[in-house]
């Protein structure tokens, strides 16, 4: 039965094992849609621009944890169309320096409830995320960094070679491989989670709290008046804003253009792929160390893999096939098997890439605007944990603990956050 | 793959050419007696088009020389390539 309650929010059932068997009854004809289809108000509390994971989470964190529910999120496209559903949907928080190790493990334990927080199964699979190491020098980073997430309160575990085979029984461990294993750095509560259901948990999560979630809204120009946003134009109408959070992954600097600003990130097109569907082989997430490959196996059976950057700046959704065939290379490398399976599909998305591979979430220099973007390769993981800090920062007009060193101001004064050490190229991740 | 028009080797593949970034940036250093301000600009912010860029590549597996090409970050399209040691046109000769 559907109530409108007090302030117009429906009352929708709760995803249940009683609501499924009641609906298999009468052949699923009868299911409710998921969140509602608004129109554009003249105007809200907060607009959140972008309707990806982090968008939806932010608006959902905004209702729930500070009480403001007058808020809307435009969507240019459909929701989690844009690098929630083209990333390669690992989650971990195996970071080296304290701000990056606390906000990603928060994340992580936000993960760990997000189902039930949701009332939408996110399948996350804590099924580890275990990075091999090449070389000595490689395996003794690994030791420091394994040992800075434990100082952290952070899992991690230091396998050798043996405990490596033993845990991937398909990877080359041989001594014949062109970069041979010696060991890896494992986090066991790392794993993967199910990409749509994230944006479609939050987006039905928020929406239960009065968010109004507007797609086909493409925001065209941020209002001004005297210093302070007042609201937007889109490709549905002028609508009203105190306030207004851009969270629009690889074209963050198309938006705060918009609002006169530039910012330290290129946008770059990275790669992902799945292979075929194929039987259990693979129940972990395995990187490589010598070159850059991540792969995972999909609960489809496809291995789920992905690599560099093209490293040349691009909006273009897709990407180009020498990149690709490097990826593949290095994980032929890892699993010779893998030279029989066919390439089912590949895709691009547009990264955002910081000059010091961390993200910025933090107000603008431009009042009532805040930003939620520079996530280089990894802002899938982070998705709770952005949006609750993004959430905090727009409600209180000030950055929560863990996102403080999120700053944009951080280029000029030199805090940078850069886990790589390798100064400022926008490809770090 | 990307067909990049090299002013003195004619159109090669991208994959021999190694990616120098924005041309503008790197062509913009500022004075050493300028302010932080000026090194902040030029070290980390930059304009990002969704369009025409400005951008450098060193054609590392062929002639060696930096080229200056203008491409369509959208959709790839290449209309212009110099030497980008010899300024606009140089590289003809």
């Amino acid at each position: 039965m559907r109530v409108l309650a007090k302030g117009g929010i429906e009352q929708m059932s709760r995803y249940s094992i009683f609501e499924l068997a009641r609906h298999a009854l009468t052949g699923h004809r009868h299911w409710q849609r998921a969140w509602r289809d608004p129109a554009p108000k003249a105007g809200y509390d907060v607009v959140v621009i972008g309707g990806g994971g982090h968008g939806l989470a932010t608006a959902y964190y905004l209702a729930k944890e500070h009480g403001i529910r007058n808020v809307a999120v435009l969507e240019k496209s459909w929701l989690g169309g844009g690098n929630t559903g083209r990333n390669t949907t690992i989650v971990r928080s195996n970071y080296l320096l304290p701000a990056n190790a606390q906000f990603y493990e928060f994340s992580l334990k936000l993960w760990e409830g997000l189902s039930a927080e949701l009332n939408f199964n996110v399948m996350f699979s804590p099924r580890g995320v275990l990075n091999l190491a090449h070389s000595d020098a490689q395996l003794d980073a690994f030791a420091r960094r394994g040992n800075a997430m434990r100082l952290n309160g952070i899992d991690a575990e230091l396998l050798d070679r043996d405990g490596v085979r033993v845990m991937v029984p398909l990877l080359d461990v041989s001594e014949r491989a062109r970069f041979p294993v010696l060991g890896g750095l494992l986090q066991r509560r790392g794993g993967n989670a199910r990409h749509d259901a994230v944006a479609w948990g939050y987006a039905r999560a928020a929406d239960r709290l009065g968010v109004d979630i507007i797609q086909n809204c493409e925001v065209t120009a941020i209002l001004r008046e005297g210093g302070r946003v007042t609201g937007v134009e889109t490709t549905r109408g002028t609508i009203q804003a105190g306030k207004i959070g851009i969270a629009v992954a690889g074209h963050s600097g198309q938006l705060a253009a918009m609002a006169g600003l530039r910012l330290p990130i290129e946008s770059h097109v990275l790669q992902a792929m799945v292979s075929e569907p194929l039987k259990p082989v693979l129940d972990t997430v395995v990187t490589f160390g010598a070159g850059h490959f991540y792969v995972s196996q999909s609960d489809k059976g496809e291995l789920v893999m992905g690599g560099d950057l093209d490293m040349y700046n691009s909006y273009a959704q897709r990407g180009n096939l020498p990149a690709l065939e490097e990826v593949v290379a290095s994980g032929l490398q890892l699993f010779p098997f893998m030279s029989r399976l066919r390439l089912m599909r590949h895709w691009g998305g547009v990264m955002d890439m910081t000059m010091d591979g961390s993200p910025i979430i933090a107000k603008l220099p431009l009042d009532g605007l805040y930003l939620d973007g520079g996530w280089c390769y990894g802002g899938f993981k982070a998705t709770p944990a952005s949006g609750w800090v993004f959430g905090h920062t727009i409600a209180h007009d000030r950055p929560h603990a863990l996102n403080e060193a999120f700053t944009l101001e951080r280029f000029a004064s030199g805090r940078l956050l850069d886990e790589k050490g390798a100064g400022p190229v926008p490809n770090a991740h | 793959m990307l067909l990049i028009p090299c002013p003195w080797c004619g159109a090669r593949d991208h994959t021999e050419f190694t990616y120098g970034g924005d041309a503008k940036a790197a062509a913009a250093r500022p004075a050493l007696e300028l302010p932080l301000s000026a090194w902040h600009e030029h070290v980390y912010l930059r304009d990002n088009p969704r369009g025409r860029h400005l951008e450098l590549w060193h054609h590392t597996a062929s002639c060696r020389r930096w080229i200056a090409v203008e491409r369509d970050t959208l959709t790839h399209a290449i209309t212009a390539s110099t030497d980008a040691g010899r300024g606009p046109g140089g590289g003809t000769g």
